[in-house]
């Protein structure tokens, strides 16, 4: 068995008459960090999209480990370990922190034990949440809603944990915290698909990357190397 | 004015309510989940009246056995007329049935009517859900009978005679009205229970608040959706036999008044939330029913109206409902 994980091969996606992915290719191997970086409406989103099965992909194939899973319904795909922690948080604002992060196990319900187990671990990573277990979450701030959307997905035990935009609205310090934590998770043996506009802080935490530009893949190559890129520097890192 | 005449209409208000909470929480988990008002309810609650009849005539009217030739009924008959052991069995059979077919019934439209035009404007479903509602009123209106059919036995006894139950001071509580009041607590209670401590519940909740966030955590958005329209009809189907053996009869517009007013309650309690509907079914039974006993009968929808404006005025998330900023 290879070791890659993911595979997404030529694959393109259609908002009705609209094409906003035109042939992606990407893997992701085990243990890895990839990151996937470019501008608005480049398509990043709309990616992990696909894999998680929200949209349906128009041609190409996704494959987890050898089996395919492009087509299949989220519900299903997520079942199958490939886990997204969306854009914007998206956490169920009338249900507490604890709810919320049984919502994560919701497909392991056999498993009583690995629930307190995985929750444990959260809490670990995420003290904040630990204190406001018993808070509803949309009362929680923007930060700690991220915690806890990502908290969620760590519930799934992910064979693959895609994040989408974790560091999107918040301030620098929170950022700081959420990056080291995906780099914990990483060190301790999660698969991570990272999407992200910021892209100093993906680049430097992740081991390769793809630069998406309009729904296609305009450039590919190891963390470090993409940070030293120069037109990745004059177009995505803001410098002249 | 004594305090027993306002007892005897408070009890006659709870009874009510007890009807209007079984029959909101079906359009407030509809549209909890969905956010879709579903028209045909109130006939899914008169269908619900029609098939608990057609039970009751099927297990304990001598004549119908007759009528239909169904000869092997006979001996079924005979145990379900016995004894108390009997007559529960017959009332857990009527109930049961009914709320199982009409819920089941309620699953099918949601498939072939709501499901299809899911992504569609919102307006779609609700034009859809009032088609679907024409056509279950005109189906038993020319299939069955145009006429009320009584609730009762082919010879005119009632299938449960109402009975005192018990007395406070002078006012006289019928063992309807306590089965009525009762049962619907328990199924309220029951639903409760479910949504907010089981793991299928808990899915609900979260994807009525988040559908699509829901399935990423691995929930099957479709199932939870078919589930809410068997239970909503489901109760709906209880309020209807309810409804039957409470007035004495059942026609094929019987649910267009009390699915207005349940509605109402559920708008009032605030939709979507499913205790608002049950508060606001039991505080507009007792509205209406203190209105037409101390103002007029003929006022009773007028002040249940006004109550619902009023509300809209001053708490327009509803009772129980939470202000929700609009999302950018």
């Amino acid at each position: 068995m290879s070791n890659t994980v993911l595979s997404v091969e030529n694959v393109h996606t259609f908002y009705g008459q609209i094409e906003a992915l035109k042939g992606i290719s990407l893997y992701v191997d085990s243990g890895e960090i990839v990151t996937l970086i470019g501008a608005n409406g480049a398509g990043k989103s709309t990616t992990l999209n696909t894999i998680s099965g929200l949209l349906s992909p128009k041609a190409g194939s996704i494959k987890l480990f050898d089996e395919v899973i492009s087509g299949l319904p989220v519900h299903k795909v997520t079942a199958k370990g490939v886990v997204q922690v969306p854009e914007g948080r998206r956490i169920f604002p009338r249900m507490t922190v604890e709810e919320n992060l049984n919502m994560g196990a919701f497909l392991r319900n056999k498993d009583a034990a690995g629930i307190k187990e995985s929750m444990g671990r959260v809490f670990d990573l995420f003290p904040r949440l630990k204190e406001r277990r018993t808070q509803k979450g949309g009362t929680l701030s923007g930060g700690e809603q991220q915690m806890l959307a990502m908290g969620r997905g760590i519930m799934a035990k992910p064979k693959l944990l895609m994040l989408d935009e974790p560091s999107m609205g918040l301030a620098p310090v929170v950022v700081e915290t959420i990056f080291e934590t995906i780099e914990k998770l990483n060190q301790e043996g999660t698969t991570i698909l990272l999407v992200e506009q910021n892209a100093a802080m993906a680049l430097s935490v992740a081991h390769r990357g793809y630069v998406l530009e309009v729904g296609s893949i305009a450039l590919e190559g190891l963390g470090t190397e993409l940070l030293h890129n120069e037109q990745v520097r004059k177009t995505y890192l803001g410098e002249s | 004015m004594s305090l027993s005449y306002l007892l005897e209409q408070t009890l006659n208000g709870v009874t009510l309510g007890g009807l209007y909470a079984l029959l909101a929480l079906g359009y407030t988990l509809v549209y909890g989940i969905l956010l879709m008002i579903n028209f045909a309810h109130s006939e899914l609650f008169m269908l619900g009246g029609y098939v608990g009849l057609g039970v009751l005539k099927l297990l304990s009217d001598p004549a119908t056995v007759k009528a239909t030739g169904l000869g092997f009924l006979e001996p079924i008959q005979a145990f379900f007329m016995s004894g108390t052991v009997g007559f529960v069995a017959l009332l857990v059979a009527t109930f049961g049935i009914s709320a199982i077919v009409v819920g089941i019934l309620g699953m099918v439209i949601e498939r072939f009517a709501y499901r299809p035009l899911r992504h569609a404007p919102r307006l779609a479903p609700l034009i859809s859900a009032i088609g679907v509602s024409i056509f279950l009123q005109n189906a038993v209106l020319l299939w069955i009978d145009s006429k009320q059919l009584p609730y009762t036995r082919a010879d005119g006894s009632a299938f449960v005679t109402a009975q005192t139950a018990f007395t406070i001071g002078t006012v006289h509580v019928s063992t309807m009205q306590v089965f009525i009041v009762v049962t619907s607590l328990v199924l309220l209670a029951l639903l409760d229970t479910f949504v907010s401590k089981t793991r299928i519940g808990r899915a609900m909740r979260a994807t009525s608040q988040d559908g699509e966030a829901a399935g990423l955590m691995g929930v099957n958005i479709n199932s939870v959706i078919a589930l809410a329209f068997f239970i909503g009809p489901a109760l709906g189907a209880v309020a209807g036999v309810f409804n039957g053996m409470y007035y004495g009869s059942v026609k094929f517009n019987m649910g267009f008044v009390p699915g207005i007013k349940s509605f109402t309650a559920a708008v009032i309690g605030g939709i979507g939330n499913l205790r608002g509907a049950m508060l606001g079914g039991f505080l507009l039974g007792i509205i209406e029913s203190l209105a037409s006993g101390f103002v007029s009968n003929a006022y009773r929808d007028v002040i249940a109206f006004v109550v619902l404006i009023l509300v809209l005025i001053f708490r327009p998330g509803g009772l129980l409902g939470e202000a929700v900023a609009e999302k950018v």
